[in-house]
């Protein structure tokens, strides 16, 4: 703007600073639990594609329909056949949908935090009042609450249907109790994976692929290492133990682990032997580790970020 | 129809810095689990052809396909700079067919590879286990390179579609609704394995025939399609 050079003035009393009507801000200021509360209700309408374009919304909001539509129809048949029970545990219905919920984390996990790192959006963030550890916990507990959503929506589904069929209510609320308790603990641990992965790449694509990645590869190498050492067992040479030890690698069979020592439910492992209660104490321990270790890395990884 | 120069720039953005370590961290664990598997519990034809049946083809291959297969072209229409490739006097479906061959060959390096050593760690060619399933993964590499690179230029959420069809529709609806199978690159190239084993350890739902017609079918309209788009490729900005 130094289009006219000041001439040296020599009479003082001519130079004057107009007053344009600049005015400071003196309205509320928000502050930063506004600011991270914010963060985190755009991160948790942006998981499911509110607020973004058509083209977002599909992918998330049809896993999300694909999710519901098998507990519906499981309802509706238990209705018209007046069964006495539901075909498919609470607590199971995660584990056997568990391909879809990994695809919403590996499509969502990115979209959350590596655009932010590609288009260099979080030097902005952290120029507003929020902290590292707010941006971390935004981030976390959106996708977090996203995933209870895509998971504890099928449960409502077949909660409802069950009392609407008239099945036994104190059974029932038992059951969806313990099964909210284990898709909570599956949705902080799948987010937290799903971010610590995702953040470290500013490609969304490739982000994708690692989650999905760890997630498929480790239940599909624990899946089959389970079923020959249940297939040992059977000879008479192996121990049965190994199996429930070997769960321990892959984050849903962690959650089936946890579920089937403490929350009554049967277990998916081959033989349908799960976790002791012994067993079931190391499983819980491990994934709580799990999800505190990912917050733990998250944090470590925006102390200094795109500076 | 192959351009040495595309080809050095695709292999670099597949395999260059990190990558080539996060893509071999898949095979090093297959084999991991071979060893593991043949320590514990001894060579045996059935444990090999679930664990190559089950893990190496029905998971790694697709994976390591997506990701070589829209990691070829997906990065560079995202971020705008395939504009400077597309602007030099080299035809488009060159660039398709190279970025193919380059895709297939890092596909069938470490899906097909780490195989064929698993699959000997396992029970050292037993019943041709090992070359079956080794003769598969190099079939489903060329046809999963080919369709994940269509993707790649159709759709800016080329991976996720690609990991929907690798999952949920070879491996969900192919175990519900067996009408699936007969259109799953995963069946197709079994087809093939089973007509190198010969015994009854590698089966197919689809003939041989049927198999290989659309094998060949789907990798050439493939190409030929993903060759069109990139002829008439617009840049969308960022959503």
């Amino acid at each position: 703007m130094a289009v006219e050079q000041p001439v040296a003035t020599k009479s003082g009393d001519q130079t004057r600073i107009h007053n344009i009507g600049y005015r400071a801000y003196d309205g509320p200021r928000l502050g930063r639990s506004y600011a991270t509360r914010s963060l985190y209700s755009q991160s948790l309408r942006g998981a499911y594609g509110l607020g973004r374009s058509v083209k977002s919304k599909v992918l998330p909001m049809l896993l999300f329909v694909v999710m519901c539509v098998p507990a519906a129809i499981m309802v509706a048949v238990a209705v018209a056949t007046k069964a006495s029970d539901l075909p498919v545990d609470y607590t199971r219905y995660a584990i056997v949908m568990q391909a879809v919920i990994s695809l919403y984390v590996a499509s969502q996990a990115p979209q959350s935090v590596s655009r932010d790192l590609r288009f260099k959006t979080v030097p902005l963030y952290f120029s507003r009042p929020i902290e590292t550890a707010d941006y971390v916990r935004a981030k976390f507990a959106a996708l977090a609450s996203a995933l209870f959503l895509l998971t504890a929506a099928p449960l409502l589904v077949l909660y409802v249907g069950a009392l609407l069929a008239k099945l036994d209510f104190a059974d029932q609320t038992k059951g969806f109790a313990q099964g909210l308790v284990s898709v909570a603990l599956l949705s902080l641990l799948f987010a937290g994976i799903g971010l610590v992965i995702a953040s470290f790449t500013p490609r969304r694509g490739f982000g994708i692929a690692a989650v999905i990645a760890v997630l498929t590869i480790s239940y599909g190498s624990v899946s089959t290492l389970q079923a020959i050492a249940d297939a040992q067992s059977l000879d008479g040479e192996g121990s049965s133990g190994a199996i429930a030890w070997i769960g321990l690698f892959s984050p849903i069979t962690l959650i089936d682990g946890v579920q089937s020592a403490f929350l009554g439910a049967s277990s998916a492992f081959p033989g349908g032997v799960g976790p002791s209660n012994g067993e079931g104490v190391v499983y819980v321990l491990l994934t709580l580790g799990l999800i505190a270790a990912s917050y733990g890395l998250l944090m470590r990884r925006y102390r200094k970020v795109g500076l | 129809m192959y351009d040495p120069t595309v080809a050095r720039l695709t292999y670099r953005a597949l395999l260059g810095r990190r990558r080539a370590l996060i893509l071999g961290a898949l095979p090093l664990l297959l084999i991991v689990i071979s060893v593991l598997v043949r320590v514990l519990a001894g060579a045996d034809d059935q444990t090999a052809s679930d664990l190559l049946g089950g893990l190496a083809l029905a998971t790694m291959v697709p994976i390591i396909g997506v990701i070589a297969g829209t990691g070829a072209i997906g990065p560079e229409i995202d971020d705008g700079s395939v504009v400077y490739l597309l602007s030099k006097p080299v035809k488009r479906p060159t660039i398709i067919f190279t970025k193919l061959i380059v895709a297939i060959a890092v596909t069938m390096v470490f899906s097909a590879l780490p195989t064929f050593i698993a699959g000997f760690i396992l029970n050292g060619n037993g019943q041709q286990i090992a070359v079956a399933y080794t003769v598969a993964a190099l079939v489903a590499s060329i046809a999963y390179a080919a369709i994940f690179l269509l993707l790649g230029t159709v759709s800016r959420h080329a991976v996720v579609f690609g990991l929907v069809y690798a999952l949920v529709w070879e491996a969900l609806f192919g175990s519900l609704v067996a009408g699936a199978r007969t259109l799953s690159v995963q069946q197709w190239s079994l087809a093939v394995a089973q007509k190198v084993a010969g015994g009854d350890m590698v089966t197919s739902d689809v003939g041989l025939t049927t198999a290989t017609v659309l094998l060949a079918v789907v990798t050439v309209v493939a190409t030929w399609y993903a060759g069109q788009k990139l002829r008439s490729l617009t840049l969308a900005g960022e959503e």
